[in-house]
């Protein structure tokens, strides 16, 4: 839940440039949820832009379903890179804008990393890697929740400061509240139209749970479906009717 | 001693760099093929592509894992990347990549191990790809190929690069002798063979492949036939031939040099029990790392030369 503001203004604030009806569009932009844990953020996403009905939602994880537990690219059209072993999918995304650079085409790569997730080291071999190549035309979002499997990512592996880091490593970087709808969507249109030679990023500081009181205030849920009386508590408190 | 040398075989190129000077026609070629390197490309010889073509040439630093990821980028946009390293490197630094980023999704990434084998000599253990051939065959989709020689090699990169998926082609170090030469076909997917008999047959691989021919003419001194298969496809495996030469000749030796786990023994053990079971001898590295030396004194100690598969020829006669 995290990066639901995230994935949201991706898909419909006009900065991800697709076509649901038409997944295998050249031109589009591509997507990468590095973080492939959180692919029922994006299958949320899918179903609100039209790529599939709303109703394949519930089959999520179910024997046949096009919507694993992580994304899979052989399986659902608008997926765009099979992901679950951490710390690949800004590799991936820099090929991928490496290679719409050697076509001369103006497409964008955007790439969704966890904050444990930059744990792995081919994180950082792929930031180097991007700065060295210059790819303007990457973006790599860091869903910073706080959060990891068993713990507060600050006690497990602290990768503070981050926006620092990222600089340091010839991105060019800003920091956002990756909650706040409005400062999210001004950081990725800076993102989006900046051709100053850097790769960008953005660290968005998010919540793990956020709007649900008792799942923000302990890591514990990480990949833990809540219980029926849970779920009726967590949508109440997120208003839902 | 160095293989090859009792027949007096010609010495060809090096593998590395047949399968080098082929990538760069492929090159000339084909506009979508790029090159991803992790600061090898002297060794692996991808450097002659990127000196015609630098601009569809990506060196990302000694760093693996990343330069799988991005090839595996580049091909799911449709650009058709092979990447190299030591086949050592390539395979165990980089393995949750290629089964991750390339083998899961399927992605058209051709991946080349050079120096495999012990024959690389005195760089030593630590370089030395003797389990790539075993973790290659276990990525499911990928193609799996480990020529023997030079113009073996050249077909063998032109049969992965045609092939849309992924792949894996091994290459070597030292310069090869020449096994294919006039009138000898070579075809992707299937076992060569390079000698006619009835006794027994050696099926082998890669630099080996001049041993089973030593070996095979020490035996025809006894009166011994022995057929000599090339089985330079791992994966699509051609189980007609050998079952054909297991129902002829009765027994079957496999040498090559790789580990004794999950090599070409494994795949045709686990061929010929299901189709016809005959007796098998297995010549290859056991479950060990070598040492440095000179190749041949390694290919020597370590029981990788023609004596030990006409000892193994013996005992099944």
């Amino acid at each position: 839940m995290s990066c639901t503001e995230i994935v949201t203004a991706l898909y419909f604030g006009g900065l991800l440039n697709h076509d649901p009806a038409n997944p295998g569009w050249e031109e589009r932009d591509r997507f990468v949820m590095s973080k492939g844990h959180g692919c029922p953020a994006q299958y949320a996403a899918m179903a609100g832009s039209g790529y599939f009905e709303e109703s394949l939602l519930l089959t999520l994880r179910k024997l046949g379903s096009p919507l694993e537990g992580h994304p899979n690219v052989r399986k659902l059209p608008g997926i765009e890179a099979s992901t679950g072993s951490l710390g690949q999918g800004l590799s991936i995304g820099l090929g991928m804008a490496l290679a719409a650079r050697l076509d001369g085409k103006g497409w964008k790569t955007w790439v969704l990393l966890g904050d444990g997730e930059i744990d792995e080291g081919q994180v950082w071999e792929a930031a180097l890697a991007a700065a060295k190549f210059g790819t303007s035309n990457l973006i790599a979002i860091v869903d910073a929740n706080t959060a990891q499997q068993t713990g507060y990512t600050r006690d497990v592996l602290n990768t503070e400061p981050k926006a620092e880091k990222w600089t340091a490593f010839g991105w060019t970087t800003q920091e956002v509240d990756g909650h706040d709808l409005d400062a999210l969507l001004a950081a990725l249109r800076r993102a989006a139209s900046a051709s100053d030679g850097h790769p960008q990023a953005i660290i968005a500081r998010t919540l793990k749970g956020k709007g649900v009181s008792f799942v923000e205030k302990e890591y514990g849920y990480h990949g833990k479906p809540l219980t029926a009386d849970e779920s009726r508590r967590a949508l109440e408190e997120l208003g839902w009717k | 001693m160095e293989i090859g040398k009792t027949l007096n075989l010609p010495v060809g190129k090096a593998t590395r760099l047949a399968f080098g000077e082929t990538l760069r026609e492929l090159g000339a070629e084909d506009p979508n093929l790029v090159v991803v390197d992790a600061d090898l490309n002297n060794s692996t010889r991808t450097d002659l592509f990127l000196k015609d073509f630098p601009d569809r040439f990506f060196n990302v630093g000694i760093a693996e894992s990343n330069m799988v990821g991005v090839a595996a980028g580049l091909a799911s946009a449709g650009k058709k990347p092979w990447i190299s390293s030591f086949a050592t490197f390539m395979m165990s630094n980089a393995y949750d990549q290629l089964r991750m980023s390339v083998a899961f999704p399927g992605c058209n990434v051709k991946v080349v191990g050079s120096h495999c084998g012990i024959s690389i000599g005195e760089d030593g253990p630590s370089q030395m790809g003797i389990e790539d051939l075993g973790l290659a065959c276990s990525l499911p989709g990928f193609v799996v190929v480990a020529p023997c020689d030079e113009a073996s090699t050249r077909l063998a990169t032109r049969a992965l690069h045609a092939h849309d998926g992924p792949g894996y082609l091994r290459t070597g170090r030292p310069n090869a002798p020449i096994i294919y030469g006039e009138g000898v076909t070579w075809e992707f997917g299937k076992a060569t063979t390079l000698k006619e008999g009835d006794d027994l047959t050696v099926i082998a691989s890669g630099l080996m492949v001049g041993a089973a021919l030593e070996a095979a003419a020490v035996l025809a001194a006894d009166g011994i036939s022995v057929r000599v298969l090339d089985v330079h496809t791992f994966k699509p495996f051609d189980e007609a031939t050998v079952i054909r030469a297991a129902q002829e000749t009765g027994g079957l030796v496999v040498v090559e040099e790789h580990l004794a786990q999950g090599g070409l023994g494994s795949i045709v053990a686990m061929t010929v029990s299901r189709h016809h079971p005959v007796p098998i001898r297995f010549v290859n590295l056991g479950d060990q790392f070598a040492e440095s030396a000179t190749p041949g004194e390694l290919l020597d100690k370590y029981g990788l030369s023609y004596r030990e598969v006409v000892d193994a020829a013996r005992e099944l006669l």
